[in-house]
């Protein structure tokens, strides 16, 4: 059987015992037909040959072993195990899941419920916003599954006290596992959230996952968004970060990849609100043959907003890091204050950087600007603590921790920079 | 202690070092003068082990091991210190992190075991003191931001730190005020003893009133022209390098 089989069949079998979100699933499936996988001939999938991925052998939806006390292993430790939100091979579990919040603050359920209960309007109105910054298959295929998603609410004038973790397991111990998780983010006005994704693959097998999340930011609200991906060889991952700012609000996301086979990571900021402010930070610290594409759109639609982007990338060894930075400022969006800025240093001989910046500006009185860097470890620096006495290893990882270090800042909880911190000090042999 | 002869140095196709020789025991001060591009910094840097350049000929012997065939890392793990004449900045790196990898790769190396944080600290209040340095310069990502002042004191604290056998100063007097200048100094005479030695390379003999060198070398197109006591830094102040330069034109014509 060859791919689309294999996703035609599941989507028939799945489409059959669903009610709301059929329609929403039809019509993407069609999209997914029509559209096909993206090539590498398509503009924005130029180094991230995604369709190889796809292949015979893979198993979409399958159920796992794994049990509570199973899950539990992956959890991170302290307040990250609070609002635990847990996914297996890309279905959000909530007999797995245990939500430490109150409901009165914080509300998490099946979308497939939520298209149905109170919360139907607010599913029909925004589920699937990102595909109009996303016409690919890829894209449409998540939409055609997304029943087994989740959809959490952040409740008016509450802010959320430990952050909102939602944790994706794959089982990949049966065979090549295709997931593709779906979330939806109701952040109510005046409302305040962490949210942070992380990714684990059990099991020898490889896997894709296929995400969408999705998040809408109400008057007022703050949403900080955090992904760390440390999934290792042989996991890849596709995801699209849809950030919707309704009125005028602050969002923030912080996007570390650290490694896994091909990994691509869209994130999109829409601000379509007058006096709002968005930040992107990202963090690509990449080895062995790993591919991590980073696609960010900025999206100004009104005026006087401030966007602020900055992505580090350090490649070793045969890795490869692709980032493109769009930012759109719309005729309306005067007085945009929009920054771009990607920094990378290439280590290994053969691994290579590429980076593009795309500002597309129609508003005539705006702030804008980009730059990109691709270089080497600075040598003087180098010198200088070699001369100190200090090993050419632990000099390159000195200055590497250094580098990303900016971004990692940028983590305003102090559990999840920390556990990021761990997670680079390791790969970096950095110990002081 | 330090034994160099005949040493030669290019950096691409450019000449620098023509034939150096210097000999310097344990309790020495070394100063080597000179004019502007006459090789001085060059020394200092070949002898640290900078990438740069190439030697091309001549030896040095550093307590009898062969220092050019060592890596710039372990010349310093030995005992060598350079105090940068342009210290850099490394955002992103803590000075007191930096010194303390420093100070435990040291000793690593020596065979000792690495200081915990509370004997580190000890140690650190102590050399803060000798050298006149405050907290809060260490508390800072190292260099950044720093004045020339500081960046030099910075160096001074780091010697006092890794107490090296043999310390080079290069031109750790340029860009330094008076009071600066007594600091700097003081520290390199409070770490003076029979064991160690200097070689202290400036441009202008002011920072020799305060460092007392026993030794005073002119270095001139690469080579060592001239050599004495104290006295010649006194005569190359009075009269400029020009006559130095006059003498060897002689010479060689």
């Amino acid at each position: 059987m060859d791919a689309t089989t294999i996703l035609k069949n599941a989507f028939d079998k799945q489409n059959s015992n669903s009610t709301k979100l059929g329609a929403f699933h039809a019509e993407n499936w069609n999209n997914f037909s029509a559209w096909g996988l993206p090539a590498i001939k398509h503009e924005e999938w130029k180094y991230t040959r995604i369709r190889n991925v796809f292949n015979d052998k893979m198993i979409v939806n399958n159920a796992s072993g794994l049990d509570a006390a199973g899950v539990q292993q992956y959890l991170l430790p302290g307040q990250l195990a609070k609002n635990a939100i847990v996914f297996i091979n890309g279905v959000f579990d909530a007999s797995l899941s245990s939500i430490a919040e109150a409901e009165g603050t914080l509300v998490v359920k099946p979308l497939a419920t939520a298209a149905e209960d109170e919360d139907a309007e607010f599913v029909k109105t925004n589920l699937g916003h990102s595909q109009r910054y996303h016409q690919d298959g890829i894209n449409a295929l998540n939409a055609a599954f997304a029943a087994g998603g989740v959809y959490i609410k952040v409740k008016k004038g509450k802010k959320v006290e430990h952050p909102v973790v939602i944790y994706h397991i794959t089982d990949a111990s049966v065979g090549f596992i295709f997931s593709q998780p779906r979330v939806l983010v109701n952040a109510e006005q005046a409302s305040e959230v962490i949210i942070l994704e992380t990714y684990k693959k059990i099991g020898n097998d490889d896997s894709l996952t296929n995400e969408v999340i999705e998040i809408c930011a109400a008057q007022d609200s703050i949403v900080n968004y955090i992904k760390i991906q440390d999934e290792g060889k042989g996991a890849n991952h596709t995801g699209t970060t849809h950030i919707r700012q309704l009125a005028k609000c602050v969002t923030h996301a912080v996007t570390l990849t650290l490694s896994g086979n091909i990994v691509r990571n869209n994130l999109n900021m829409v601000m379509e609100a007058a006096n709002s402010e968005s930040h992107m930070y990202g963090l690509y610290l990449l080895n062995g043959e790993t591919l991590a594409d980073n696609h960010t759109i900025v999206d100004n639609q009104q005026p006087n907003c401030l966007s602020n982007e900055l992505y580090k990338g350090i490649m070793d060894e045969k890795s490869t890091g692709v980032f493109n930075g769009k930012i759109f400022v719309r005729q309306d969006a005067q007085k945009t204050n929009a920054y771009q800025s990607n920094k990378n240093i290439l280590i290994g001989d053969s691994a290579s950087a590429n980076t593009k910046p795309q500002l597309e500006i129609f508003a005539d009185d705006v702030k804008c600007s980009h730059g990109c860097t691709i270089g080497k470890l600075d040598q003087d620096a180098m010198f200088y603590l070699k001369a100190r006495g200090i090993s050419e290893q632990n000099a390159r990882a000195l200055l590497l921790h250094a580098f990303a270090v900016d971004i990692l800042d940028q983590i305003k909880d102090e559990e999840i920079r920390t556990y990021a911190d761990q997670l680079i000090s390791a790969r970096l042999s950095y110990h002081f | 202690m330090l034994k160099i002869e005949n040493l030669q140095a290019r950096i691409e196709e450019k000449e620098i070092l023509k034939g150096i020789n210097l000999d310097i025991k344990p309790g020495e001060i070394h100063a080597i003068m000179g004019p502007n591009g006459s090789g001085k910094s060059t020394l200092a840097s070949v002898l640290a082990g900078r990438e740069d350049y190439e030697v091309t000929g001549g030896s040095v012997d550093f307590m009898g091991k062969d220092l050019l065939e060592m890596a710039p890392e372990d010349r310093a793990k030995e005992g060598l210190f350079l105090a940068f004449q342009y210290p850099v900045e490394i955002p992103g790196v803590s000075t007191t992190n930096f010194i303390k990898a420093a100070v435990n790769e040291k000793r690593k190396y020596q065979g000792l075991e690495a200081l915990d944080a509370a004997q580190f600290l000890k140690i650190m209040k102590e050399k803060m003191k000798m050298v006149e340095i405050n907290q809060s310069l260490l508390s800072r990502t190292l260099n950044e931001g720093f004045s020339g002042g500081e960046k030099k004191r910075n160096e001074i604290f780091q010697m006092a730190m890794l107490e090296p056998k043999l310390a080079i100063l290069d031109e750790t007097d340029s860009g330094l005020d008076i009071d600066a200048l007594r600091i700097v100094a003081n520290g390199v005479n409070q770490l003076r003893s029979k064991d160690n030695a200097f070689l202290v390379v400036t441009h202008y003999q002011r920072l020799l009133d305060y460092i007392v060198p026993d030794f005073v070398h002119v270095l001139y197109n690469g080579r060592i022209v001239r050599s004495g006591t104290k006295e010649l830094a006194l005569e190359l102040e009075e009269k400029g390098y020009d006559f130095i330069k006059a003498e060897v034109e002689a010479a060689n014509a």
